[in-house]
């Protein structure tokens, strides 16, 4: 006895010291909700420019504002004094709303390098026939409605190099302009797009930038001389996004907690009727919590929010093991001990079972996956050893719970017929396998889209704000990587002549690349090249404008300005600040880990996908160059996880079937064993089909804890005797446990969350299914 | 001008007299609305038509010629044959140009000088006109029979380009539109119908 109590001690003292340790790592842990966890550990280059481009490409740092409410021109006003307000704002790298706040200085920049620019520059077109050709193509254009912009250009730039150029800027569609700035199609919603400086990843920082847009939008109704309370303000965009989904998981993983927490106290109560049974109970539960969030943030240096959710559901089943300790044991201390030895032997094989199933998790290379599995076999392991080490010294000398023999007696009555529902349960059964076997196809849902934890409503405003903007979805890109900025400047100007047959073609809508604005300094040297020397070029113009209604004296400022434009020193990147075309060559051009990298981002024609093959086939000779679809890219992502999860399930399950047989060297047995849960799981899987819920990668954990958890009553309803009947109290607490788990994880089937709604409305079914086909597939006792 | 004028007075006089000898009808000049409501009973309307467009630095005027199809109230198209095919579609504030290869969609409110002299046309077509005064000062001239209608821009910007535009027409048809911009530059595109009207 006293070495029992001395042990105990040594026990609790571990155990606190245990918990400090737990608390001290938490309390250093960074938590996130990003894109991170489902980010495979190690990447094909596909998958690292799909990273890159999720947590710092350009479409990541894109924030798309809407103005709605009151009339189109409190809309605009609201839209040019946001703007104003937020130019000055150093969170932002540009805020665009359709008003000219660069275009004199950006034309200022194209008319003056349009020789160093404008791929048209040919030593053809400085020809006398070239000459005439470009010559005789301005003066028709004189002739046509849009003369009138051109007109004045005709006399320095007659080879319409600035009309080249322009055209070039203009492909991609702008919204339109109601009373100054940037309008939707539909009229009803003022628009503004923003590139912030912090990449779309950086989840604080784009909180910040959200904060100052909002605050821009309420100082600007302020300065409202009419009060103007029914405008709005709507913002999209990913790190919108992951801004939102942070606070949504946040919020309702706080939630959820709280209310599950609640419940489970109020029936743990009901039955207990003891508060102190209560505070012990729960000790496992913030023990194992405690235990796997350390151990997750150790494991991968970081907690995704999704995991916490999952910890919260886990209260249900780490609670189980002190329902079984205070139920199953008789009412004094003598007899804690003696339930350590009738029943801790078949909990640790739960537990080992659980864990053999988990570890298969662990070995996914999604981080996401893996963080829940080590979650649960931390959680798992520190519930139950505190269980068995801990509790039962913390218990007091007179501690006791409410009687439940009553109950047991009428479930140990019930258990006895549960027999007669073979049949029935059977039939259901064999109803399941058909429905499974027959939605085979459908069952799952490999696009990566299922897991977004954003709400519908919000994806329909992005769509909507997207379309209304044209803004870029960068869906597909051609990426080229090299050594230096020249030589993927180069590599870009080649990629882009090959891109450039494939719009003839009608392949493609369109492409942009930074060599557009930025050309490589060879290319630059040659359009250099390619102007003729003063006097060369004035004889050539002499001849070029034979048979033109124009004299050559006219164009004088042409001369002079192509004379210059051959000396001109070659444009460097920081020529363009100050210009639009700043951001995207920034946004397109981008050097990292000592590379450079050109993305060239390709539209699709209206209506219809890219086709990969003709693109592929066009950059096969150069293996610089890469076509990346990223919705293709991240959908085969997770598919391969999805797929790579059930095998790695399929094997956690050979695991505990191997388990089992180590333990009970019978296959019979561990073919009861394993029956009952192979049963609730398929029948979960029918039900989930039948109301037209296709699983995702959660509902796989799920069915994952459904046999952790149903482990638990297979071994209990298991006997190597059938004439033993078993205990009416071992009967109470199995249907306490299971009532907690399905109060845990039943609350999550309510979450917006799909992450979180998957494992609820896996887990909190199968537990009980799990309990009910053990019942009914027990041996029975009489026979 | 002056040649159309005559036979053109004559017929105002003999209008004029018959007007005398019937007193149950009242002598009244052509008002804007008339007019317009005149011109809204065509709903579509294909025409031929010859543009000769003066241009100070041009040694001498480019003529280019082609087909007009209007369907109301929105939708004008303008395909120029010679010297080089190209095709200017308006189609409810929507401007696509075509030449050769390339094709152009504009927002019109975003070019307001090229959109004062389109719409200039399709509102007058469309006998529109709301759409007309909201840019323009209009000044209509002459009789049902003969009538001269002159837009000056309201808007200082596009008067910066148009000085004005000058329409003729007899009856409910536009027969010529004549833009005369600010630095003296001028097209004279003259009309002539094709399908009778409906």
């Amino acid at each position: 006895m006293t070495h029992t109590r001395r042990s105990g001690t040594a026990a609790i003292v571990l155990w606190l010291i245990f918990l400090l340790a737990c608390v001290g790592i938490i309390s250093r842990t960074h938590f996130t909700t990003d894109l991170s966890a489902f980010l495979p550990r190690s990447p094909t280059p596909e998958q690292q420019l799909l990273m890159d481009q999720l947590s710092d490409g350009l479409a990541s740092r894109l924030i798309l504002v809407g103005i709605e409410g009151a009339d189109a021109p409190t809309r605009a006003r609201l839209s040019r004094q946001m703007a104003q307000r937020l130019r000055a704002d150093r969170t932002f790298v540009s805020v665009n709303n359709g008003e000219p706040v660069n275009t004199e200085r950006d034309r200022d920049f194209l008319f003056g390098n349009r020789y160093l620019l404008s791929p048209a520059v040919t030593p053809e077109r400085f020809s006398a026939d070239g000459l005439h050709a470009a010559l005789s193509d301005s003066i028709d254009l004189l002739a046509s409605p849009a003369g009138l912009l051109v007109k004045s250009l005709l006399p320095r730039d007659p080879t319409g190099e600035m009309v080249q150029l322009l055209e070039q800027l203009n492909s991609g569609t702008q919204p339109e302009l109601v009373e100054g700035a940037w309008a939707s199609r539909d009229g009803t919603r003022a628009l503004m797009l923003m590139q912030t400086r912090a990449a779309g990843s950086d989840t604080d920082a784009q909180q910040f930038a959200m904060a100052a847009i909002r605050q821009a939008f309420d100082q600007a109704l302020d300065q409202a001389p009419g009060a103007t309370p029914s405008a709005q303000l709507v913002m999209t965009g990913p790190g919108v996004f992951s801004v939102t989904s942070r606070d949504t998981i946040k919020r309702q993983v706080t939630r959820l907690s709280i209310i599950s927490l609640a419940l489970i106290a109020t029936l743990l109560l009901l039955v207990y009727r003891s508060f102190s049974a209560l505070a012990l109970g729960l000790l496992p539960v913030i023990s194992g919590v405690l235990a796997g969030i350390a151990a997750v943030s150790l494991g991968f240096g970081a907690v995704h929010g999704i995991t916490l959710g999952f910890g919260t559901a886990l209260i249900g089943e780490a609670v189980d093991y002190s329902i079984y300790l205070f139920v199953q044991s008789e009412q004094n201390r003598a007899d804690h001990q003696n339930w350590i030895k009738r029943f801790w032997p078949t909990i640790r094989l739960g537990v080992l079972t659980s864990i053999a199933g988990f570890a298969s998790l662990l070995l996914s290379g999604f981080p996401g996956l893996a963080q829940l599995g080590l979650y649960a076999i931390a959680g798992l392991i520190a519930a139950a050893t505190v269980t068995r080490f801990v509790l039962p010294s913390l218990l007091p000398a007179n501690f006791h719970i409410h009687d439940l023999s009553a109950i047991g007696l009428t479930l140990s009555r019930v258990a006895q017929r549960a027999a007669a529902l073979r049949w029935p349960a059977a039939i259901v059964l064999l109803a399941a396998c058909a429905i499974v076997v027959n939605n085979r196809a459908s069952l799952w849902n490999d696009k990566i889209a299922s897991l977004s934890p954003v709400s519908q409503a919000d994806v329909e405003l992005d769509t909507r704000l997207r379309a209304d903007m044209g803004a870029p979805d960068v869906r597909y890109l051609v990426v080229v990587s090299g050594a230096s900025q020249e030589s993927v400047l180069r590599a870009s100007e080649r990629v882009s002549t090959l891109l450039q047959t494939q719009v003839e073609q009608g392949e493609l809508a369109g492409f942009e690349t930074p060599s557009r604005y930025l050309p490589s300094l060879s290319t630059q040297r040659a359009r250099q090249a390619s102007l003729p020397p003063r006097p060369i070029l004035e004889t050539r113009l002499a001849q070029a404008v034979q048979g033109l209604p124009v004299r050559a004296q006219l164009f004088t400022p042409f001369l002079a300005d192509a004379d210059a434009a051959r000396s001109q020193p070659l444009l460097q990147a920081s020529d363009l600040q100050q210009t639009s075309m700043a951001m995207a060559v920034d946004a397109l051009l981008i050097q990292q880990h000592g590379q450079w990298r050109a993305l060239l981002p390709l539209t699709a024609p209206e209506g219809v996908s890219i086709d990969a093959d003709p693109i592929r086939a066009a950059l096969s000779a150069m293996p610089d160059a890469l076509f990346v679809d990223m919705k293709a890219e991240s959908d085969r992502l997770y598919s391969g996880y999805l797929h790579e999860a059930i095998v790695l399930s399929l094997g956690g399950l050979v695991a505990i079937i191997g388990l089992l047989f180590v333990v009970f060297r019978s296959p019979m047995r561990v073919l009861r064993i394993i029956a009952p849960l192979a049963a609730a799981v398929m029948t979960v899987t029918a039900g989930l089909s039948l109301f037209g819920q296709q699983m995702i990668i959660l509902h796989l954990v799920g069915l994952l804890l459904v046999v952790a958890v149903g482990s638990n009553y297979a071994l209990f309803f298991d006997r190597p005797d059938p004439r033993t009947p078993i205990l009416p109290r071992t009967l109470a607490s199995m249907l306490f446990a299971s009532l907690t788990t399905v109060a845990g994880f039943g609350l999550l089937a309510f979450s917006d969350v799909s992450l979180l709604q998957a494992m609820g409305v896996t887990v909190a079914p199968g537990v009980i299914l799990a309990l009910f086909y053990s019942a009914i597939f027990a041996r029975q006792s009489d026979a | 001008m002056t040649r159309l004028t005559r036979p053109h007075f004559r017929l105002c006089a003999l209008v004029w007299l018959a007007l005398l000898v019937s007193p149950l009808v009242q002598a009244a000049p052509l008002s804007i609305a008339q007019l317009m409501a005149g011109l809204a009973k065509h709903p579509q309307g294909e025409a031929t038509f010859t543009e000769t467009k003066t241009i100070s630095i041009l040694e001498q005027p480019i003529e280019s010629s082609g087909e007009l199809l209007f369907i109301a109230p929105a939708r004008l198209e303008k395909r120029t044959l010679k010297p080089k095919p190209e095709t200017m579609v308006l189609d409810d504030g929507i401007l696509t140009l075509e030449r050769g290869q390339r094709k152009h969609v504009l927002q019109l409110k975003d070019y307001p000088e090229v959109a004062g002299m389109i719409e200039s046309i399709r509102a007058t077509l469309a006998g529109d006109l709301k759409a007309l005064e909201r840019v323009y000062q209009l000044a209509l001239d002459g009789s049902h029979e003969r009538w001269t209608l002159v837009l000056t821009p309201l808007d200082p910007k596009v008067g910066a380009v148009i000085a004005r535009i000058r329409m003729e027409g007899v009856k409910d048809v536009v027969r010529s539109v004549e833009i005369i911009q600010a630095d003296g530059d001028r097209s004279l595109m003259t009309i002539e119908q094709l399908a009778p009207p409906q």
